[in-house]
C-alpha cells in the first residue's frame, strides 16, 4: 500500500485498531470512562525512587484505568518523567511494586540488587515510549525504523510490517515520506515517525516524555493533532507528561500535579485548571500559564 | 658511497617481493586487529563478571609492552611450551593482537558516542540485545571508526618492519638482507623506504577524505 498523497492524520482509531488482527474485538471499543471499578493497568504501590539522598519518588501509590489519558504536570524534578522511565524499565524503581495489566513489573524491595528477569522483559511488551528526543535511528528510514521491532521482536512477517508501518505512516500524515532518514525530516516530521514507530508494537499503554518541548513553536500544532487524534479515536491508555497544558485540559480524562516526588492533586482536567484545591498546584498554574 | 643504478634495478624485483608480504601481513594483521578489537570493546562494555576484566587486563597488558617484545616471546618463547607457528603467521598474529588492543579503545569511544536515547529507544521497543548491538549501536558506532581504522592500518603497514627481527622476510628484512650479501645498503634501504612511503602516503590522504565522509551524524 503505497499511497500517493500526504494524506492528513485521520481516523487513528481505524489504522491502529482494524490492523490489530490478533486483538479480541471488545478491545476496540470506545475508551471507557476514567473512574469505573475496572482493575487499573497500571498501578504502583510504594514506589520509591532515590538518587543517592534525592529523593525523586516518595513511596507512589497511583493508579490508571484501562483506555485512561492521564497528563502528568509539575515542576521540573518533581518525578514526573521518572515515573514514565520507570514504566519503560529505563529506571529501575529503588523500591516498590508497579503491575502492568495484571502483571509484576516490577517488585524492589529496599536495598535489593534487582536483575533484568523474563518477565519483565514480556510485561515490557505491553508499553511503547515517544521520548522527548525522538530517539529515531538515524542510520535508517522512517519505514525502517517502524518495521524493525514487529519483525524482530513480535515475528511479524516482513510485508505485512512494511504495509502495516505504511498505514501508520499514512495516519501521522507521513506516506510520502516512508524513505527518509531521520536527518532529513523536520523535528516535528521525526517525532511522527516515532508515534507511529511505538504503535507499531501495538502497545497497551503508551507514554509521551514531553513530546513537543524539543521543537520548534509552529512543530508543536502538527505532533499534538497526532496525540489528539490517537487520544480520541483509540481506547489505549495514555499517559503524558507535558508542559502543554490547553492541550492537556483538552484530550485527558485525568489531570495529576507532581510535586517533589509525590501525587499532590488529581482530578479532572475542569478542576485542575478551573478550581485547583491545592495551593501548590495554584502557584504552579499560575507560573505556567503567564508566559 | 654512489648510487648505483643498475645494481638498484637488479634487486628491485626483490624488493617488491618483500613489499608483497609486507602488504599480506598487513591485511592479515588489520583483519585480527579490527575483529579482536570489537570483540574486546563489546566484552568490556558488558561487563561480564570475570570475562570483562580478564579483557581489560589483556588489553592493558598489550598496550604497555613493545611489539617487539611480544613478537620475540611469540616466536621464540611459547614453541618451547609446544605453540609454533611459521614467521609469517606469527607475525601477522602478534602485530594483530597487538593492534587489536589498540583498536578496542576507538569501537570503546565509538560505542559511547553513541547517544544514550539510541539504547533506550531500543529497550522501549523490547529489540533484543544482539539486535540492539548488531542494527543500532554498532552501524552507528563503526561509521566514526572507519576512518580512525584506516590511520591504524597505515600505521600497521609501517610498524611490520619489526616483524623483520622474527625473521618474517617482509620489506624491510628483503632490503637488509641484499645490503648485507652485496655490501651495499644505500639503494635496498632507499628503495625500501621509498615503497613504504609510495603506499602510505596515498593511504593516508585516502583516510583524510573517508574521515570527511564518515563525520558523525549527530
Amino acid at each position: 500500500m503505497r499511497p500517493s498523497t500526504e494524506s492528513t492524520p485521520l481516523s487513528a482509531g481505524a489504522v491502529v485498531g482494524s490492523s490489530l488482527a490478533t486483538e479480541p474485538a471488545t478491545e476496540l471499543a470506545a475508551a471507557p470512562a476514567a473512574s469505573s471499578g475496572a482493575d487499573p493497568i497500571i498501578r504502583f504501590q510504594n514506589v520509591s525512587k532515590n538518587w543517592g539522598s534525592n529523593h525523586v519518588l516518595k513511596a507512589l501509590n497511583f493508579d490508571v484505568a484501562p483506555g485512561e489519558k492521564v497528563s502528568i504536570i509539575g515542576p521540573s524534578g518533581s518525578g514526573k518523567t521518572t515515573i514514565l522511565r520507570i514504566l519503560m524499565t529505563l529506571e529501575t524503581p529503588s523500591e516498590g511494586l508497579v503491575r502492568v495489566d495484571g502483571d509484576m513489573l516490577w517488585d524492589v524491595k529496599p536495598g535489593e540488587k534487582v536483575k533484568e528477569t523474563r518477565q519483565l522483559r514480556q510485561t515490557r511488551r505491553k508499553i511503547g515510549m515517544v521520548f522527548q528526543q525522538f530517539n529515531l535511528f538515524p542510520h535508517m528510514t522512517a519505514l525502517e525504523n517502524i518495521i524493525e521491532a514487529p519483525i524482530h521482536v513480535l515475528g511479524m512477517d516482513k510485508a505485512q510490517a512494511r504495509e502495516r508501518a505504511a498505514d501508520l505512516l499514512n495516519m501521522v500524515g507521513l506516506g510520502k515520506h516512508m524513505n527518509h532518514t531521520p536527518p532529513q525530516m523536520s523535528g516535528g516530521q521525526q517525532q511522527r515517525v516515532a508515534i507511529a514507530r511505538a504503535l507499531a508494537m501495538r502497545p497497551k499503554v503508551l507514554l509521551f516524555d514531553e513530546p513537543t518541548s524539543a521543537l520548534d513553536p509552529e512543530l508543536i500544532g502538527e505532533v499534538l493533532n497526532v496525540i489528539r487524534n490517537l487520544a480520541h479515536t483509540t481506547d489505549m491508555t495514555m499517559l503524558m507528561v507535558t508542559h502543554e497544558m490547553r492541550f492537556a485540559e483538552e484530550i485527558s480524562d485525568r489531570v495529576v500535579m507532581f510535586d517533589n516526588g509525590a501525587a499532590v492533586e488529581s482530578g479532572p482536567p475542569a478542576q485542575i485548571f478551573k478550581d485547583p484545591q491545592q495551593e501548590r498546584t495554584r502557584t504552579f498554574l499560575r507560573a505556567v500559564l503567564q508566559h | 658511497m654512489i648510487w648505483d643504478n643498475s645494481f638498484a634495478i637488479s634487486v628491485f624485483p626483490l624488493l617488491l617481493q618483500g613489499l608483497w608480504v609486507t602488504i599480506e601481513i598487513t591485511l592479515l594483521g588489520t583483519l585480527i586487529a579490527a575483529v579482536l578489537g570489537l570483540v574486546f570493546a563489546v566484552l568490556r562494555r558488558l561487563a561480564i563478571p570475570v570475562l570483562s576484566p580478564v579483557v581489560s587486563f589483556v588489553v592493558v597488558f598489550v598496550r604497555g609492552t613493545p611489539l617487539l617484545v611480544q613478537a620475540y616471546c611469540a616466536f621464540f618463547v611459547l614453541p618451547a611450551y609446544g605453540i609454533s607457528f611459521d614467521a609469517f603467521t606469527t607475525g601477522a598474529v602478534v602485530i594483530g593482537i597487538n593492534y587489536s588492543a589498540y583498536m578496542a579503545e576507538v569501537y570503546r569511544s565509538g560505542i559511547q558516542g553513541v547517544p544514550v536515547g539510541q539504547w533506550e529507544a531500543a529497550t522501549a521497543l523490547s529489540l533484543p540485545g544482539v539486535r540492539t548491538w548488531g542494527r543500532i549501536v554498532l552501524p552507528q558506532a563503526l561509521r566514526t571508526v572507519v576512518p580512525m581504522l584506516g590511520n591504524y592500518l597505515i600505521q600497521m603497514f609501517k610498524d611490520s618492519a619489526v616483524l623483520s627481527a622474527i625473521t618474517v622476510v617482509e620489506l624491510m628484512a628483503t632490503a637488509q638482507a641484499i645490503g648485507t650479501s652485496n655490501f651495499r645498503y644505500l639503494e635496498p634501504l632507499t628503495m625500501a623506504a621509498g615503497l613504504f612511503l609510495a603506499i602510505s602516503y596515498p593511504a593516508s590522504r585516502l583516510v583524510n577524505r573517508l574521515e570527511r565522509r564518515y563525520a558523525p551524524q549527530h
